[in-house]
Formats: C-alpha cells, structure tokens, sequence
C-alpha cells in the first residue's frame, strides 16, 4: 500500500512497461559486441543523456519555484561556441584542446545562467518573462556565431563524448549518470536541497528563517546554464556539427514535463532528482517504444500529448477530488480556518 | 496621550484628493516608446536604403505579418488577464493541416472555414476551462494544448498537403488597389479587421472592461460580482479563435497546409505583446501596442532585407534586446505607479 | 437595551458556523438597524471575521437563520449578497486599481447604448455620486493614482450606488492617517442619515466611541453582549473583549512568582531609542536586559507584531537608534538580528513559520542551517541528536521527526518553530503570540519553556493577547494601544489585569 503511494510508483511502473515491451519488440534489448554494450536499452540510455542533463538543472529551478525557458538556446549556444573553436583547432584531435573548448563552453552557458538568475534574483523580473528574453534571443546568437551555417567538425575526442563507449558503456550515459551524482552529492550531502525547498516552499518564511535566497536563486540558475550548455556538446557531439536552429529544439518543454512526472510541483518545494531521471528516462523510452512497436512515427507526439494531458490533470487537486473524490455535499467553500 | 484625537480636525485638512504630483500618463509610456521606435526605425530605414520610402513597405509588413497579428490579438487578450497561451502555433498547424486535408478530400469551402474556426474556438474554450475550474497554471494547461494540437496536427498528415480549391486560389491571388502603385491582399485586410474590432471590443463592452477587472485583480472582480469564471474561458476560447484564423490566413497565403507550420509563432506573438507594451501580469495594455508590437517585429525582418548582408539571425538578437528593454520599462512604470 | 423605534434592516439568531475542529461562531445574535453606526468588537478569534463572511455569503452558516427587512434569506455567495443589498468594503480595498475611478465604481453595470459603454455618462455619474460624498477627483484617472483613503471612498461610492441598505467596513481605518479618517467619518454620517446600517469594525477604541452608536462584543465564537455605545465605558468594553479566562495553570503560578525575582543588575541586550516605522508603529523606546521577559501587551492591532518585527529586521525600522550590547545596529534584515543573536517566531504560523512541505527535523533545523550557509552542513547524526532531543524537551507529538510538518497541530507545530530558534542559542528570543489556537495542554508548556528560558538567562520578548499569560510571564510589560507604546509597568505587586486593561482603554493613567 506505501509502495502504491510513492509518487514515483506510477511512472516507474509504466517505464518498466514500456522497457518490457522494448524486450520484445527490438531485435535486441542488450547485447555485448565488441567489448561494447549495444541494444536498444543502450541507445535509450544514451539517447536520454541531454535530457538527463537540462531537466537536472531544470529541477532545481523549478525547486525554488523559477522555471528556465532558455535551455534550449543556451544548449544550442555552447554546441556553437564549441564547434566554431574545433573547426579552427590546427589538430581537431589534439584531447587536451577539446577539453579545454568543451570547458569554455560549459562556462559560456554558465555566464548566461548566470544572466537569467540575476533578472530573476535582482531585477525581480517573473522567472518565465526573465527566461524568455534569453530563449528569443539565445537561438539567434547561436545563428550569429555559426554565421547561419552549420559547421561541420571532424574531432573524435569530440564525438567521443556522444558516441563514445568506455567500460563496455556510452560514454554520454556516464556523463549523465556522473552530473546526476554531482547533483545528488551538491543538494543531499550538502544543505542546499534543504534550503532551496525552503525558499520554494514558502520565501515569506524563509527569509524569516535568515535564509539569503538571492545567492541560493542565481546558483541554480547558473547550474542550469552549465548543465544545458553539457546537453547541448552532447548534442552536437551526436551528430559532429553544431546546428543552431534545431539543438534544444522545445527541449525545454520535455524537460519541464520530466520534472513534473518526477514529482516536482511547479510551484516549488520539495524536488526529486531520482525522480527527475525517471522521468526524463521515460520520456526517451516512450519515443523509442513507440516507433519500437510500430506506431506510426505521426502518432508519436500525439501520444505524448494524451500523457501529458493526463498529467496535468492529475496534478490538479480540484480535478483529482472531482473525479476521485467521494460523493460527500460540498462545503460552500473550501476548508479555511478562521482568521 | 492617544494617536487619533477624537477631537474633529478641521475641515481644511481634508485630503488633497491630488496628493501625487502630476505626470504624463504612465499607462501610456510603454506604447509611446514603441511608437517612437518604430518612427526611428522607419526614417532611419528611409534615411539609409533606397526605396525604403515607397508606401508598399508599409503596406507590405501587414501582408507579411497578417498571421502574427491576428495571433497577437487573441494573445493580447489573454495576457490581459494575466494568463499565457503556449498553445496558439500548435493551433495554427493543426488548423493548416486539417484545412488542407478537408479541402483535398473535396469538402466544401465553406463548410472547411467555419469549422476550423470553430474548432480552435472549442480548443481554446477547453483549455479555458481547465485554467478555471482546475486551477491548472495557464503555462501548463496550454503546453498540454500545445502537444495535443500538433500531435494532431502530425496525426493527420506530417507533409506538407498543397490546396488546390478555388475559393482558397482565388483568394491567395486576390489584390486589392489601395492607390497607384499599392496593392493589398485579403489577409491583410482581415488582419487589420482583427485589430480593429478587438480594439473596440476591448475599450467598449462590458466584457474588453471584464477583461481589464480580471487582469488587475481577478479576486477583486470576483467579489465586485463579475462574470470572472465566463470572462476566463472566454479570452482562451478568442485567443483558439484567433490562432485558428492566422491559421486559415497562413493557408490562404501559402496554399498549403502543413502540420509543423507555425512553430515558435507563440513565442513571436507573446514577444509582440511585450514590446507593444501589454503588461505580461495582466492588467494593462492595448491592442493598438500589439500592433505595433507586430509592426516593429516586421520592420526589424524589412530592415535586415533591404540591408541585404545582415544575418537573418540579427531579428532575434534585436527582439530579445527590445523585449529586454521593454520588460525592464514595465517594471519601472509599475513600481512607480505603486 | 433601548433600540431604535424602527425594525432591524438586518436580524441574525442563533448563527453557528463550525470548521473542523473550531465552532467558529456559537449561537450568535446580530441586530442592525438603519441609520445606525454599529460597531462589531472582539479579539483574535473572536468570530467577527467569520460573522463578516456569513453576512457576505462566503461561509454558509450550519444553523440560525438571518432576516433583511423581516424576510428569511440565504445569502449563497458575494454576488447574491450584494444583490441583497448588503456591500462590505474591505481593508485591502477590493477594487481593480488599474482601472479608472468611473470604472471601479461602474463596472459590471456600466451605462450602455447599443451594447456599447458610455464613457461620457458614466464618468458624469461617477463625479456625482462622489461630490455627493464631498470628494472631488478625476474620475477618468486609474485609481492606483489615489491614496487608500480614496480608493476606499470608492468602494463606499460603489456600494451606495448599488442600492446597499447594508454596508460593512472591515477595518477600513487601519491605515490611514488622522484626517483621512476624518473624512471617512464625515462620509459614514451622511450615509447614517441617509438611512444606510453600516457595520463597523475597527480596533481603535477612540474610533468606535466617536462614531458608533451600538456596539455588538463577540468572544470565542459566543455572543457576549449588545450595548449603546455611550453607555458602556472603555474599561468595560475592554473587560468584555478579553474576558478572563481563569483556566487556571497552576503548575506556572509558582514558577512565575518565582522568576519574578530576578537580579537587578544584569546587563541590558538591546535599547531602543525613538525606533517606529511609518503607518506601523509609533517610536518607542524599550530596553531588554539579560534573563528579562518583557510582555507586550494590547488589542489586536494595537501595534504589537509590528513592534516586535522592528526589533528582528523582519520589518525596516524607518527612525530611530538601536543598539545591542551598547552597539548600534541597522537590522537590515533578518540575518543581520540573527548574527547579534536574536531570534523570532513570527504569529503567522502557517505563512511565515513552517514550511508545511518539510519534514520536522527540517523545520527544526532550518534556522540553524541558514546561519551556518549550505557548505556546511550539520551532520545527519548531529541533526538526529539536537531533533531528538527537542521533541522529547518540548514534547512534539507525534515524535516523528520525518513527519511532514503541515501534517501536525497547531500547538506542536508552534513548538517546532520555537525548538527551530532555541537550537539557535539566541540571547533574545522573540515571539509573537506563539499560544494562539493551540490546545491548552501545549499552552501550559510553551508557558512553562519561556519561565525556564528566562531562568537560563535568556531574554524574551513575548506578545500575547492574553494579559493573563502576559502578567503570569512577563518581568516587565509594555502596553500598546494605537500603534504607540504607552506605558511600561514594572510587573510588580499592584499590577493586574485589571491595571492594564485601564491602560489599553484610555491610554497612560499617569
């Protein structure tokens, strides 16, 4: 009965769904083959890294009850930024130049996080309005940088980090797995997870704490950017060019709906990093699945929509006690305590 | 020994019912600056380009922009109420897609056009609805409308679907003389019609005022005895509306329909809004600053063509710095007018 | 009793209304009469909000039945209220402030020909109605443009021209200043001798005496009486608001007699000189010393919470000098007061206390962890520790520390937030009504902790409602009344209920 409460029972009950049918329908789930791992469980673990990755700095924004509609331009920004230095590498294989353009990169995206949280933090400006000004104008500095082309690299140490293998495992998974931990480590051995829900759950009472919710506000903001700029080398990586019209395409819309199945309320509060992985794990398993069991590629989106209607519903108190609720006569108003 | 005597004070020291010192009206700043921009933008276009001057290039940026500003009048009046509409570009493809399927499939024109107008209309009532009565954010509830849209949209056909009908034909090829050497289509003109009627639906009926009510203080409204729960759904159900008709529009102008058509025009028409000067916390704005919201977004493009060189990218560099500028310029006329 | 020659306009008997848990209104009576100012008086708790929101159809009542003009009627929500003529103005006025003066008055029902709203007519009417109530503004202006006193006035407008035979004013006085009140006086007397009942509620008692002319005392949800203004002193009426409760909680009474004693020369901890803020509280000067409790005591309203929120940064004092251990200090904010060791637990429980969301051992915590920074935590097994050990001193039921916090009671939550600020080891401990609505039971101990603290050598800084926790607690008590610190009694022989009460009614004796 506990187990049927948990929050995260539900979609990490339809994932094991979904991976079962996988076993059945793909030719194969998980084999070895050269020393490397393949299957379709793999190109799900793989494919879901950049996902991973935003909705993981997206979690904690929403956590704070901010919400960052920019990773996708930030995403396609860093791809840019480090595609553009790569081309002009003498030797695009030299591992320590890559290194370093791929950090630059990171730090690019996490200037513009940093960006973000101070229209948030210190202007003041509404999260989704502050956000927006970046996501608008994010794609065309990316175009700006790529001078509208799409640049074309040929840097294996690049590639690697999308397409590589290393322990018989895609090195984009390790990534993830490896910033899901950092995260895990950062909010949970650490009080920040602590006080971020605070500051989520209830700023009025918070301040009253003597929590400084500025700094708290513009750090994850910043992690944001950072992780988005990673998804976005990921991403690039992927296909050897940065490509700034559709990098992060409406990624930030599958990432806020990861969080949401995670568990994470829009509004704030107590987050779920676990949760958030599940969720952004499902979202890549469903479009596998789908295209898996032969349901017209048209039919995807579509599919996800019913999903995503149905989520939203069920995440609406009212809703949930209209339908589910017992017939009892309804109080005039809702339950309020008297002043 | 106490802080209110109970002793009357007299009678001059009835308030000064002017007790703020006079200003020009702030609720008119934010549309007077996109105005002044858009004026810059125009003589300096005329000052550096050759041709800039002639009337088509005005006349042009409502033909160009026909299905952005009809979306921006039904986003005006949702942002008017404090809420957003992720979901309007979805409409459009869903409305270019069906529009064209119907239209291929030998329906009559005529039945095609109501329908899919009226579809967009209930697409928006519903999300409406959900808002209200479920308390589900605007963001959320019209993000969901935004997948259901275009995954039908994509259900229904993922090509592009090319529309033979002759009404539609007859009327993608139509121009209308406006004096010698310009000429108009019948999309601009209903463009045009859509902000007008609007304008005055928004400043004459006891709805456009409902509108305003909501958007300053939706308890507020609610206890002043307003239609708040009507009001609410309605603004979705005009902004379905309207989506479904840049839709309609789009379809007219390309002759086709095509399900990823529209993508991003949310963001367009929501960045518009911004720059026109309508507050995104609802409350305060005109469809007037829409307009030139729209005008300016069209000019920034007629610019960039008439330059020749500049990257196509430069829009949105420039949109984003506008609709910086201008947030930061609202936040500033609210906190004074506080 | 004598009342009126003419039939009540509005008759509420027997009104019972009950929220799970609370009988929010017991059997109360209601009578108003047109062209009658009738005051509506009562502490936290009382019931007056709750008579308010029946007579405005938010709540439905669960008994007793209410007549206007002699006819049974039920009022099914605000709309239907107004339609029955009665209009409540508010103090936060619920208008739209973005619209224009005409607007708010007219919206809804604004003059129409052909469908289409004139403008002209209806600011024509507007600036009528309001010369009618001597205000002469520009009714095409947005009303955010004018002070609160006007922007109530139009609400009063709206009301009048909707036809109200009834109208509430909840608290409409609260901030404004003397010659604005003035005004709204003057208004309220013209609309009185229109024949309007107008429902007044305010906690300033200078105000009711010189305005109302009936008055109706609620305490914990019970009716306790109806008087004639003129006939019931200030002191009486102030008896009759607080009323005594002797629940005794005898296991205190030593205790405190016995702190009483305390040492003269111990060190002062904070001074104030001149501290106040505009439209919150007037300056006051108080000094707090080492082991003192000093009580503060006054009506709702009276400026209490708003003294103790200078002292903690949670408010910005706007004059003044504050010193701690003979150091000036700004409390710019919260941290600051936190780094100088001094605490606080704000009234509001729910909005500013505890985060529901949050286990109690993060509640508990929270305080201490802030202070520290989040790169460095306190160690899990260090947490367990001082949780532990607080939920069995303060006896938090139920002693689960991963509890969500919002799943617990009043009381206990209170105790939450008390053990999240002593995990803190303030030197001052500041806390604003931290027995409200809790049980008596938790009462009696939170009562108890402030004796020990105290004792300890901590000082406290305690406001409360209640004068007799305040007497029983309090070395030294400094009572408010209209935003401004009248008098400091030293809690000696002499100094009773009865003592202070006379302070609050009329304010300083000496």
């Amino acid at each position: 009965m506990t187990i049927l409460k948990n929050r995260l029972f539900w979609p990490a009950a339809i994932l094991l769904a979904l991976l079962i049918v996988n076993v059945f329908t793909s030719n194969q789930f998980i084999t070895l083959q050269d020393g490397h791992l393949f299957g379709t469980l793999i190109d799900i673990l793989r494919g879901s890294a950049p996902l991973v990755l935003v909705a993981l700095g997206m979690t904690l924004v929403i956590s704070t009850g901010g919400i960052d509609l920019s990773v996708g331009s930030v995403m396609a920004i860093s791809g840019a930024v480090a595609c553009l230095l790569i081309k002009d590498l003498g030797n695009q294989n030299a591992v320590g130049s890559v290194l370093l353009i791929m950090a630059v990169a990171i730090a690019v995206s996490a200037l513009l996080g940093l960006w973000n949280g101070s229209l948030v933090a210190i202007v003041g400006i509404q999260p989704i309005i502050a956000t927006l000004i970046l996501m608008v104008a994010g794609r065309g500095l990316a175009q700006l940088i790529t001078d509208g082309q799409i640049i074309n690299v040929q840097s294996s140490p690049y590639a690697t980090i999308a397409t590589g293998f290393f322990l018989t495992l895609p090195v984009a998974f390790l990534i993830a797995v490896a910033a899901v931990a950092l995260i895990t480590v950062l909010t949970r051995r650490t009080a920040l997870g602590l006080l971020l829900e605070s500051v989520g759950g209830s700023p009025s009472a918070s301040r009253l704490a003597g929590i400084r919710a500025k700094r708290l506000t513009i750090m994850v903001y910043v992690v944001s950017g950072a992780f988005s700029g990673l998804a976005g080398l990921i991403y690039s990586a992927n296909i050897k060019s940065a490509d700034s019209i559709y990098a992060g395409n409406l990624i930030e819309l599958d990432a806020i709906l990861a969080v949401v199945i995670g568990g994470t309320a829009l509004i704030g509060g107590r987050f779920s990093i676990l949760g958030t992985v599940l969720g952004a794990i499902l979202i890549q398993t469903l479009q596998v699945t789908v295209v898996g069991i032969g349901v017209p590629s048209k039919a995807t989106l579509l599919f996800k929509a019913v999903v995503v209607v149905v989520l939203c519903l069920s995440q609406s108190a009212i809703f949930r006690e209209k339908v589910f609720g017992r017939f009892k006569p309804r109080p005039a108003v809702r339950a309020e305590v008297p002043a | 020994m106490t802080v209110m005597s109970p002793e009357p004070v007299t009678k001059q020291a009835a308030i000064n019912p002017r007790r703020r010192v006079y200003r020009p009206n702030s609720k008119y700043i934010p549309i007077l600056a996109t105005l002044a921009l858009l004026l810059v933008m125009y003589i300096s276009g005329v000052a550096n380009y050759r041709n800039f001057d002639q009337p088509s290039v005005v006349v042009n940026l409502f033909r160009d922009n026909a299905v952005l500003l009809v979306v921006a009048v039904g986003m005006t009046f949702v942002i008017l109420t404090g809420g957003i509409d992720l979901s309007v570009g979805a409409v459009i493809s869903l409305t270019t897609t069906l529009t064209a399927t119907l239209l291929q499939g030998g329906w009559p024109p005529l039945l095609v056009l109501p329908l899919v107008l009226l579809l967009g209309a209930l697409l928006g009532a519903g999300m409406g609805a959900v808002i209200h009565y479920f308390k589900v954010e605007p963001f959320i509830a019209t993000l969901a409308g935004l997948f259901l849209a275009r995954g039908l949209a994509l259900f229904i056909n993922q090509e592009s679907i090319p529309i033979r009908d002759k009404l539609w034909t007859t009327l993608s090829d139509m121009r209308i003389p406006l004096g010698e050497h310009t000429k108009t289509t019948p999309t601009a003109i209903v463009a045009l019609s859509a902000v007008l009627i609007a304008a005055a639906i928004l400043a004459w009926t006891r709805f456009g005022r409902n509108v305003y009510a909501i958007g300053g203080s939706a308890d507020s409204a609610l206890l002043m005895g307003l239609p708040v729960a009507r009001t609410r759904i309605a603004v979705y159900t005009v902004s379905g509306f309207c989506a479904a008709l840049g839709g309609v529009l789009y379809t007219i102008n390309s002759t086709s329909g095509h399900a990823l058509q529209g993508s991003g025009t949310e963001l367009d028409a929501i960045a518009s809004c911004v720059i026109g000067g309508v507050l995104l916390t609802g409350g305060a704005g005109y469809v007037i600053g829409s307009l030139l919201g729209v005008l300016v977004y069209g000019m920034i493009g007629t610019i960039i063509n008439f330059q020749g060189d500049l990257n196509s990218a430069w829009t949105r560099i420039v949109v984003g710095v506008l609709l910086f500028g201008f947030i930061v310029l609202q936040r500033l006329v609210t906190r004074r007018a506080r | 009793m004598g009342e009126p020659a003419t039939n009540p306009v509005l008759e509420m008997t027997g009104i019972r209304k009950v929220f799970p848990g609370v009988v929010a209104l017991d059997g109360v009576d209601f009578r108003l009469y047109p062209g009658e100012v009738h005051a509506l008086m009562g502490e936290n708790g009382a019931g007056k909000s709750t008579l308010i929101k029946v007579l405005t159809g938010v709540y439905e009542i669960d008994g007793g039945d209410i007549r206007l003009n002699g006819e049974e009627v039920r009022i099914a929500g605000p709309i239907a209220a107004q339609k029955a003529g009665i209009s409540t103005v508010y103090q936060e006025v619920n208008l739209c402030t973005n619209l224009t003066v005409a607007e708010n008055i007219f919206i809804g029902r604004e003059p129409r020909t052909f469908g289409k709203i004139s403008w002209g007519t209806m600011r024509k009417r507007a600036a009528e109605l309001l010369k009618r109530l001597d205000l002469d503004i520009d009714v095409s202006e947005p009303l955010s443009r004018y002070s609160l006193a006007i922007q109530q006035m139009v609400a009063i407008a709206r009301a009048v021209d909707i036809q109200a035979h009834v109208l509430i004013l909840d608290e409409p006085t609260s901030s404004l200043d003397a010659s604005e009140v003035e005004q709204l006086f003057r208004v309220m007397r013209r609309l009185k001798a229109d024949g309007v009942a107008i429902l007044f509620v305010s906690h300033f008692l200078d105000q009711i005496y010189e305005i109302s002319d009936r008055l109706t005392v609620l305490r914990n949800g019970q009716l306790i009486g109806e008087y004639k203004t003129a006939e019931l002193p200030q002191v009486q009426l102030v008896e009759r608001m607080i009323g005594k409760e002797l629940a005794t909680l005898e296991s205190l009474e030593d205790k405190a007699q016995r702190s009483r004693k305390r040492t003269a020369a111990a060190e002062p901890i904070l001074q104030a000189k001149g501290v106040g803020r505009t439209g919150a509280i007037a300056p006051f000067d108080l000094t707090i010393h080492q082991g003192e409790v000093v009580g503060l005591a006054g009506l709702l309203g009276s400026g209490r919470t708003e003294l103790a929120r200078l002292l903690f940064g949670a408010d910005r004092a706007d004059q003044g000098e504050l010193s701690i251990d003979g150091k000036p200090v700004t409390l710019r904010d919260p941290q600051v007061a936190m780094k100088r060791g001094i605490a606080f637990s704000s009234e509001n429980r729910r909005t500013e206390g505890i985060i529901g969301d949050l286990s109690v051992r993060e509640n508990i915590i929270l305080a201490l962890q802030a202070a520290r920074g989040w790169t460095r935590p306190i160690p899990r097994r260090k947490q367990d520790e001082i949780v532990d050990k607080y939920i069995k001193a303060l006896s938090i039921r139920p002693a689960d520390p991963e509890r969500p916090v919002r799943n617990l009671s009043g009381g206990n939550q209170q105790k939450v937030l008390l053990a999240r600020w002593l995990i803190t080891e303030p030197r001052l401990l500041i806390i604003d009504e931290p027995t409200r609505g809790i049980d008596v039971g938790a009462k009696a101990e939170i009562q108890k902790l402030v004796a020990e603290l105290s004792d300890g050598g901590m000082a406290v800084l305690f406001v409360s409602a209640e004068l007799e926790e305040v007497l029983r607690l309090s070395h030294k008590i400094a009572v408010l009344r209209d935003r401004r610190l009248v008098e400091e009694l030293d809690n000696s022989a002499g100094v009773d209920a009865e003592r202070i009460m006379q302070t609050i009614a009329s304010g300083a004796t000496s």
